[in-house]
């Protein structure tokens, strides 16, 4: 069982929690992700580290609810417990001698972009953040970022926050002011890694994506996470979850993720059901 | 005097078309008379060609005898003087390529069914036994198992019996390997397994979920714990796939996912959280044991057509003659000698079809087996909107990649002696880590021979002999 030290609400669909887990704190780095279940029935999820404590034994998640597993974990309060939680799994971020780096993040995907700018900025790399979300309500880790970041542009699609369009049209106009990246790393939503990777293609600038596909061991084990890279079957959690985004077949990856979405729905449907009959019943 | 009747007690079975809708055990076991009465089919014959036919070398005419005199109390003591898990090598072993296949009472009829026997006796035992069991006395030596399934288990129940102290840590959430994620319900009931594993935790055995061994602690880090040994029975996880266009789509599985899915995560229960596809016609393309399971999965989920697409004939079949017949039985259809050659999408990118080509066998090939011929203009496309790919398994990498000086084989299986003695002083291995994909009894027979060797490394190095 792994205790859950704080829980934070983030905004309406994004929550914060640290878990207790300190032989997984031990070893993570940016880019690794977690498998959890929340109780003895649950599905297993992969999550991406969205910052760790080596010292406290602390791992951050930051998760949206999208599922009943998600809806299920968001249920649980400060000082519960999770039943699993086996990591760090798949590769680290690749960090080393990046001199100049555009991180770019898309909503909730700005959790795992976050420790890969904090730990560019450590080392010294001169990092501008890019962050991308809908309105300014679901805006998360701005602090975090300004902190890490040496130039920092937050985009709405409404403009109610920041300046208003994608991040695309940032990082374009980055690229065109004559900033000089050695890489760009981009990670949100599939179909905004595509359109960074198809921008930065142009300009032969190297893109790192982090890819989240369907996944239930974590370890190698189901190949459910397959995905073409470079014409190449890779597995995400062993042989990624970072890939080469100019070699990522994209498309396939958007098909592979959509296959269980009817029965998602349904499921968390049920779930936000009996929770609420749970509370009527109170 | 013995039973000269030329045939075996014949299993008691759920009906076929009851059983291929639900995910109860397959085969109800021999009742006592049953079981006395197929014990007095052995001639305990001299040579007793059976036990050489084990893997794990069980004194099997020994327990038979006891068998038919109905002291199956004394029959299990015999059992597991070899066997750690005789409930789940009764079950799955292929008996009749080992201690069945050389039963003098093959020559002329069927061979004594020792794998019935070795069920019956283990289930009598789980079902009848009481008393607590004995915690050996700790020597006070620390060793580390990799992986939870046969081979790990065995391993560490030989050594814990020989008072050592023992943790299994295991990648999942739950302890068993390919016992409880590959195996189905139907045919190991999950129960057998957790009742093997409580009795090892009754030794003493400590076990560690959710520990990926090779990302979360390397075995140098386990060393560094105070692990004297380390034993590496991790298994052959990866599954392969064919590289044929389609493979990607929407609707293709790999027996892996495709059982983890229904067993480990229980998508067969209406309550499960655990999506799986709702498939009507499915391909299980590959031959063996897990091309089976997964066949016979997707007949109990509800699919109305499933095909097994093998592209050898049905003698070359690797999967045990048992399994084979049951799914006839249960109506999944044999697609012998057919070899696919592409996976079709339908308009939303899942599967629409699978195009095969027909194949005919020409030469042995280095296995021995006649090699499959693609016949010219053969191609024909089955109409399916699933297709899982059963073809085989390599071993998981993580550990290779991160244990320095541990020698591997180019396709990535760990170099050991028949020991499980590996490159690396104090680390042994065994199982489907070290030879690729076996079975659950040569797996066992591995775990075995490698706590042996880990006995007398440990004695080795210590300086003293506790048998002295």
């Amino acid at each position: 069982m792994y205790k859950i030290n704080k829980k934070v609400c983030l905004n309406s669909t994004v929550t914060l929690m640290d878990i207790y887990a300190p032989l997984v704190a031990k070893k993570a780095e940016p880019g690794q992700f977690v498998i959890l279940r929340v109780d003895d029935e649950g599905e297993r999820i992969p999550l991406t580290i969205a910052d760790y404590d080596r010292e406290k034994g602390i791992i951050t998640i930051i998760f949206q609810i999208v599922g009943a597993t998600t809806e299920k974990l968001n249920q649980k309060n400060e000082g519960e417990y999770i039943s699993d939680f086996a990591g760090p799994l798949g590769k680290a971020t690749h960090t080393d001698g990046l001199k100049k780096v555009a991180v770019v993040g898309g909503g909730v995907g700005c959790a795992i972009a976050y420790p890969v700018a904090k730990k560019l900025h450590e080392q010294g790399t001169v990092v501008h953040s890019i962050v991308g979300f809908r309105t300014k309500d679901l805006i998360i880790l701005e602090d975090e970022f300004r902190a890490a970041s040496d130039k920092l542009l937050i985009m709405t699609d409404d403009g109610s926050y920041g300046e208003k369009g994608l991040v695309t049209n940032a990082l374009k106009a980055l690229i065109e002011s004559g900033e000089n990246y050695d890489e760009v790393i981009v990670i949100g939503p599939v179909i905004m890694m595509k359109f960074v990777c198809l921008l930065t293609k142009e300009y032969g600038i190297k893109t790192t994506v982090s890819m989240n596909p369907i996944m239930i061991d974590g370890t190698g084990m189901c190949g459910g996470c397959r995905l073409t890279v470079g014409g190449e079957v890779k597995f995400a959690c062993v042989d990624g979850p970072d890939f080469d985004g100019h070699l990522v077949d994209f498309d396939e990856a958007m098909e592979r993720s959509s296959m269980y979405k009817p029965f998602e729905r349904h499921e968390y449907d049920k779930a936000c059901n009996l929770f609420k009959a749970g509370e009527q019943n109170a | 005097m013995p039973n000269m009747s030329l045939k075996k007690n014949e299993m008691p079975l759920q009906e076929p078309s009851v059983r291929n809708k639900n995910f109860s055990e397959v085969a109800l076991g021999y009742t006592e008379e049953q079981a006395i009465d197929e014990a007095k089919r052995c001639l305990n014959c001299k040579h007793k060609p059976c036990i050489a036919g084990c893997p794990v070398y069980i004194n099997i005419p020994s327990f038979i005898d006891e068998v038919a005199k109905g002291n199956f109390e004394k029959a299990y003591k015999i059992i597991a003087e070899s066997s750690s898990l005789p409930a789940v090598c009764g079950r799955v072993c292929p008996q009749e390529t080992q201690c069945e296949q050389v039963c003098v009472r093959g020559v002329k009829g069927e061979p004594v069914a020792i794998g019935r026997l070795e069920r019956f006796v283990a289930d009598w035992y789980i079902k009848n036994h009481k008393s607590e069991v004995v915690k050996p006395v700790s020597n006070g030596h620390r060793i580390a198992v990799i992986g939870s399934g046969p081979a790990g288990l065995t391993c560490a129940g030989d050594l814990a019996k020989k008072g050592y102290d023992v943790t299994i840590f295991e990648a999942l959430h739950l302890a068993g390997g390919v016992l409880v994620y590959g195996i189905p319900e139907f045919r190991l009931p999950k129960a057998i397994v957790k009742k093997e594993i409580d009795a090892l935790k009754g030794l003493g055995v400590k076990l560690e979920t959710n520990m990926v061994i090779g990302k979360v602690l390397s075995i140098d880090e386990l060393f560094e714990e105070g692990f004297e040994a380390v034993f590496i029975g991790s298994g052959a996880g990866l599954p392969r796939f064919m590289n044929i266009k389609g493979e990607n789509l929407k609707g293709v599985y790999s027996a892996n996912e495709f059982l983890t899915r229904v067993n480990l995560m229980k998508a067969y229960k209406d309550d499960s959280n655990t999506p799986i596809q709702n498939a009507k016609r499915v391909a299980v393309v590959g031959g063996g044991n897990v091309a089976m399971d997964a066949a016979r999965c997707a007949k109990r989920l509800g699919a109305e057509e499933v095909y097994i697409v093998y592209r050898r004939s049905e003698k070359e079949l690797p999967a045990r003659a048992e399994e084979v017949e049951h799914a006839k039985e249960e109506g999944i259809i044999f697609k012998m000698l057919t070899n696919p050659t592409e996976i079709l999408p339908d308009k939303k990118k899942f599967v629409g079809g699978i195009k095969c080509v027909e194949m005919g066998l020409g030469e042995p090939d280095e296995s021995g087996r006649r090699r499959p011929i693609v016949k010219p203009d053969s191609e024909f496309t089955l109409d399916v909107d699933c297709v899982i790919m059963a073809i085989g398994t390599s071993p998981n990498p993580l550990i290779k990649s991160t244990t320095k000086n541990l020698g591997t084989e180019k396709w990535g299986g760990i170099i050991a002696d028949e020991c499980g003695r590996t490159t690396r002083e104090g680390v042994f291995a065994g199982g489907d880590a070290v030879t690729g994909a076996a079975t659950v009894i040569l797996a066992m027979g591995a775990g075995k021979a490698a706590a042996s060797a880990i006995d007398e490394y440990i004695t080795r190095k210590n300086g003293d002999n506790k048998n002295s």
